[in-house]
């Protein structure tokens, strides 16, 4: 198995504050890997570090063996990585429709094509009916949707999902896990989330990535990473205390 | 747009059109103004309503436009059709420097403002002592009575009314397009969100730099009018920025970020301080700074009321555009 992304040796610090600290893994063609551990814990800046948003202090990320290092956050979208916001960041006053055509333009020329290709999008986020709303006026759940439908609209070959599963309600929950179940299983699209629904890491993931202020702790099957006493005490007991 | 809307802005134009046949001198005068600011409003919209980048300092592109034009006219005889092609190319040349500027060096939001200022006033400042385009003392165009020479714009008030009517035109036509191609699209998503629009493909220095061209670009043409119809320029008032906070008036008041909003601003500003100083005068109140406080508290009215400008306001009253959700 080929591994599309890989993390090497991944350290940030802000102002003397470890906030990533020699983090490895690497995300296997057409897989779901998910990063969880407590707040805190490095998992948006590790995110960012890949997409482009600041520079790592040491280590290197590479895509299909391609290093990152370097470039800017569109530039990491056209080398294929598309990513959501945790704060969600719509295009507010645009319509929930020009702001997925926004993402399609990122490959495509013609406006037309890529209203068309946002139309597509729509119809599989269940975002169709709201298309002609302005972006600031969807609730929260839908404002969730569309950060994914804008992201996938740019075609990626690996999308970064950072907690579109939170404030979501169990039925809401069940329906974005089918879709991204389908992008994966249907498109082969390799994902790489952060997430801190476990239920939902549970039924999603191939793979699940534990961090710990800032260190990797843990790193297996969903199974194996539950079952980790280190997780349980830093994680997933501090969750049920 | 609806039919109505349609129907309306045909009409608008129509009226427009025949303006100077049906109207005295004073109209038409009255009506260049207004189109005069309505095309540097829609100028300064592609940057500040398309793009999200606020210019303080637009005067300075008007200035530029104007001093290159009527220099090269002055003292080579080359015409404005021609010279106009030069007073864009150094607009744009001194618009992206401070652009460049701004956007390498990370100087955002408030603080681009003040560079755009600061680059205002240094002109305003440094073309005072240029004897060459006639320093404090100003620049002047020869003058003859009665000549109608449209290739050098030379002529009536009518010639100019003509020509300033299709520049507003041409930059609302050129608006409409730019915003509905792909560089609109990545303009309006960088005003939304700068980190969203470039977590999606765009380039924020590129997209930045479009539009600070074409706007600075489109702002010189008005400066070329603006020399060649006035005939004599200086410094204090070219540059200066109180001229700058004219041309962004027409765009707040009619909608910054709408096509026809600076449109609309421009003919309710400039009527409502031609109206004032009528009505002052009639009522023999000819006190100094009476028209400006009257100017003042109209213009806090109107943005306190309809902050996002009267034009969208108006069309959705009139029911002039599309609303979301409705079919075609």
């Amino acid at each position: 198995m080929t591994a599309l992304l890989t993390v090497s040796g991944l350290s940030k610090r802000f102002r003397g504050l470890k906030a990533v600290s020699n983090v490895s893994f690497s995300v296997p063609e057409g897989r779901i890997l998910a990063l969880i551990g407590p707040n805190g814990a490095g998992k948006t800046t590790t995110f960012n570090l890949i997409a482009g948003v600041f520079p790592a202090d040491e280590g290197t990320v590479t895509l299909k063996g391609t290093r990152l290092g370097g470039l800017k956050p569109n530039q990491i979208c056209a080398a294929g990585i598309g990513r959501t916001f945790q704060i969600v960041k719509p295009f507010g006053a645009l319509t929930v429709e020009e702001n997925v055509v926004v993402g399609a333009l990122a490959r495509e020329r013609s406006v037309a094509v890529a209203r068309a290709q946002a139309r597509a999008v729509l119809e599989r986020l269940e975002l169709a009916d709201q298309a002609a709303r302005p972006a600031r006026s969807l609730t929260l759940p839908d404002r969730k949707r569309l950060e994914v439908a804008r992201a996938l609209a740019t075609r990626p070959t690996l999308l970064l999902l950072d907690e579109v599963l939170a404030g979501l309600r169990p039925t809401e929950v069940d329906r974005m896990v089918e879709v991204l179940r389908d992008l994966n299983r249907r498109e082969g699209l390799t994902i790489l989330m952060i997430e801190h629904v476990m239920r939902a890491v549970m039924a999603l993931s191939d793979q699940v990535v534990v961090l710990d202020h800032g260190e990797k702790i843990a790193d297996g099957t969903p199974a194996e990473v539950v079952a980790d006493p280190r997780v349980v005490e830093s994680y997933l007991g501090a969750e049920e205390a | 747009m609806t039919g109505r809307g349609i129907v309306l802005l045909v009409l608008a134009g129509l009226l427009l059109a025949v303006a100077p046949l049906v109207g005295d001198r004073y109209v038409v005068s009255v009506l260049t103004t207004v189109l005069w600011f309505a095309y540097v409003g829609q100028a300064w919209n592609v940057m500040m309503g398309f793009s999200g980048l606020l210019s303080l300092g637009h005067a300075l592109y008007v200035g530029l436009g104007a001093y290159v034009s009527a220099a090269l006219f002055v003292h080579y005889g080359i015409g404005p059709w021609a010279g106009m092609l030069l007073a864009m190319l150094v607009s744009v040349a001194v618009g992206t420097f401070i652009g460049f500027l701004g956007f390498r060096f990370g100087v955002k939001g408030v603080h681009f403002s003040l560079l755009t200022i600061a680059f205002a006033e240094v002109a305003r400042i440094g073309f005072d002592h240029i004897q060459w385009l006639g320093g404090s003392g100003g620049l002047f165009l020869p003058v003859e009575a009665g000549v109608s020479d449209p290739l050098n714009l030379r002529g009536s008030p009518t010639l100019f009314y003509y020509v300033i009517l299709a520049l507003v035109l041409g930059a609302l036509a050129l608006s409409r397009v730019l915003l509905h191609s792909r560089l609109g699209y990545q303009w309006l998503a960088v005003r939304e969100d700068p980190e969203a629009a470039e977590a999606v493909g765009v380039d924020l220095f590129r997209a930045r730099m479009t539009a600070v061209a074409v706007s600075s670009a489109l702002t010189a043409l008005g400066g070329v009018f603006q020399a060649f119809y006035f005939n004599n320029l200086f410094p204090e008032q070219v540059f200066s920025m109180g001229r700058s906070i004219e041309i962004i008036l027409p765009a707040i008041v009619g909608g910054i970020g709408t096509l026809i909003g600076p449109i609309l601003g421009a003919f309710i500003l400039t009527p409502l301080g031609e109206g004032l100083t009528f009505l002052i005068e009639a009522g023999g109140l000819d006190l100094p700074g009476l028209k400006q406080l009257f100017y003042g508290v109209a213009l806090v009215t109107i943005v306190v009321f309809r902050p996002e400008g009267v034009w969208p306001w108006l069309a959705r009253r009139l029911r002039l555009v599309r609303q979301p959700g409705e079919e075609a």
